[in-house]
């Protein structure tokens, strides 16, 4: 009869009890994390529907409804345009300067200069859009005049290169000023990824004959690939959203292929310059055409994993 | 093809600190030699300086004559790039360029400086060398899938086929076996036998049963403690080495007394 009284204590497996402090801070914890991944996703939402109800009265209005006598889509569509030929000249041009900076940093400069310079480029990213935007408007762009004034008359046929402005402040000094602004965006992404590239690989090249170029090209660029790809992407975010700086430096009127003459406007321009005085149905356009530039924003990103994803079988990562 | 190998008076520094010193040893063509040794007696820091790696390391480098037969690898005016070009390196651990195919990989020495071949003459040097690294029957199929997607002791046979794929007079291996499992190194250490008749091997090794069983001549380095330079202590047939070192130290460590 005594072995059927066991006491309860002995039978109950060990390793059920006890440490229930270290459990209730891992749930807190991971509690905590939860929510902060839900917040996201509820700021999303919010925002996105503000965009929506807001900007559903101007995408659905009859023409002679909107400010400019013209349907929302042919009002938002040069202002699309003119955004997209701003980011890009300003992609194309600060990317290769970036990958070259960032190769120098990482790759090339003794290690006191490359910490120097790797300073002196954080310090671009901190200075605040606005001064940018003085800078393109008072200095910048007058300084570009002659170079426009040569480019109509050289390469005058060209149409980007029509009657150039007197006072520099076009699309293409907007761009140049947004390529100035993304540099270091994009130079310090590069320069973490090109510093992370295993020694293992970057050895095997020149341990096989190869220069310092040939191995950057062998076993830097192709693991840095998709780091490059997401630096550009930060990149294109902030040249697309950039507002302070092209207000002040563009002069804005409508769309034109004209590059370097009075003209052209982007979407967080057109915003910035008239969301003030804006109300009723201008400012259900104005933004409407946010919410143009947040879908833009937001496949231009589809696009960029898109990318990254395809090459997943040759990346490393296996 | 395969050249003689001699050092003299080497010195391998890293930065300030002398980390080999004075080194003299001469490596006959086509014969493998083994270089053993505690951790951190400079074996692989001197194996480096034999296709100039060494000075990849910021502040090192390297004093005295490395001669591959009559040439002065130190000499100034010699461009690493074409000594690495003649002196190939196996590494500790498989490193295939994981964004190429196996195919590239092999052919990588070609493609990285930009050298051209035709589609049959690369088709040839892929099919040669990975025969010549006995993994050809083993990838012939799969030729452009990733070469990370190859088991460990494949990865390594790749990188030798890569390595002997530009044709160079010496190997170099680093541990070539120390990730591998005992199969994938048995298969190294045959196809190292294989290598010799073609090229002077010299590989480092921390398995001395490695080192009896694959080379012909075998140094041993040594170090008198740390933060002081490492140096070769003997320098011998293999077998000699290992049955009756005329060194103490030696016969210390190949009959595992320390380290």
């Amino acid at each position: 009869m005594s072995e059927t009284t066991v006491t309860p204590p002995e039978t109950r497996n060990k390793l059920t009890g006890g440490g229930s402090a270290g459990r209730a801070g891992d749930k807190i914890f991971s509690g905590l994390t939860l929510a902060a991944g839900i917040l996201i996703f509820v700021v999303l939402a919010v925002v996105s529907l503000f965009l929506v109800l807001e900007a559903l009265p101007a995408m659905t209005a009859a023409p002679d409804q909107i400010t400019s006598h013209q349907s929302f889509w042919s009002y938002v569509a040069p202002l699309v345009v003119g955004t997209l030929i701003a980011s890009a000249i300003a992609l194309v041009v600060a990317t290769p300067i970036a990958i070259g900076v960032a190769l120098f940093i990482s790759h090339y400069a003794p290690a006191r200069i490359s910490r120097t310079v790797g300073y002196v480029v954080d310090l671009l990213a901190a200075i605040p859009s606005v001064v940018y935007g003085a800078w393109g408007y008072l200095v910048f762009g007058p300084a570009l005049v002659p170079g426009y004034k040569w480019l109509h008359e050289n390469l005058g046929f060209i149409p980007v290169f029509g009657q150039p402005s007197a006072t520099g402040r076009t699309l293409l000094t907007a761009s140049l000023v947004l390529s100035v602004m993304i540099l270091p965006i994009i130079t310090a992404q590069c320069r973490e990824i090109f510093i992370q590239t295993p020694s293992l690989h970057q050895e095997a090249a020149l341990a096989l004959g190869a220069t310092k170029w040939d191995m950057i090209r062998a076993a830097v660029f192709p693991f840095a690939r998709n780091g490059i790809i997401s630096a550009i992407m930060l990149g294109l975010g902030r040249a697309l959203g950039e507002t302070m700086a092209v207000t002040l430096v563009l002069s804005a009127g409508a769309l034109t292929p004209n590059l370097i003459g009075v003209g052209n406007n982007t979407i967080p321009a057109e915003i910035a310059l008239n969301f003030p005085e804006a109300f009723g149905m201008r400012q259900s356009e104005l933004i409407a055409a946010g919410l143009i530039l947040f879908v833009i924003t937001l496949l231009v990103n589809m696009l960029a994993r898109w990318i990254v994803s395809r090459y997943s079988e040759f990346s490393g990562a296996n | 093809m395969s050249k003689r190998i001699q050092a003299k008076d080497v010195n391998v520094y890293y930065g300030d600190f002398l980390a080999v010193e004075g080194v003299n040893i001469e490596i006959e063509p086509r014969t493998v030699t083994a270089f053993i040794g505690p951790s951190g007696c400079g074996k692989t820091t001197f194996l480096r300086t034999i296709n100039r790696m060494h000075e990849v390391i910021p502040g090192a480098h390297v004093k005295g004559e490395v001669l591959l037969d009559n040439d002065n690898i130190y000499e100034s005016g010699v461009d690493p790039v074409n000594v690495r070009g003649l002196v190939g390196m196996v590494f500790q651990r498989p490193n295939p360029f994981p964004t190429m195919s196996i195919r590239d990989n092999v052919l990588a020495g070609y493609k990285i400086n930009g050298r051209r071949l035709s589609s049959r003459a690369a088709d040839e040097l892929v099919e040669k060398s990975l025969t010549g690294a006995n993994l050809w029957k083993e990838v012939k199929d799969r030729l452009d899938q990733p070469g990370s997607g190859l088991s460990g002791g494949q990865q390594q046979r790749l990188c030798i086929a890569r390595t002997i794929a530009v044709e160079p007079e010496v190997i170099l291996m680093d541990e070539p076996c120390s990730a591998l499992d005992p199969i994938s190194t048995l298969a190294i250490e045959d196809l190292i036998e294989e290598l010799k008749e073609q090229y002077t091997v010299v590989i480092v090794t921390h398995n001395m049963q490695q080192a009896a069983r694959v080379s012909d001549r075998t140094g041993f380095f040594n170090i008198a403690g740390t933060g002081k330079p490492g140096h070769l202590i003997e320098y011998d047939d293999t077998e000699k080495i290992f049955s009756n070192p005329s060194n103490k130290q030696t016969e210390d460590y190949v009959s595992g007394r320390f380290g």
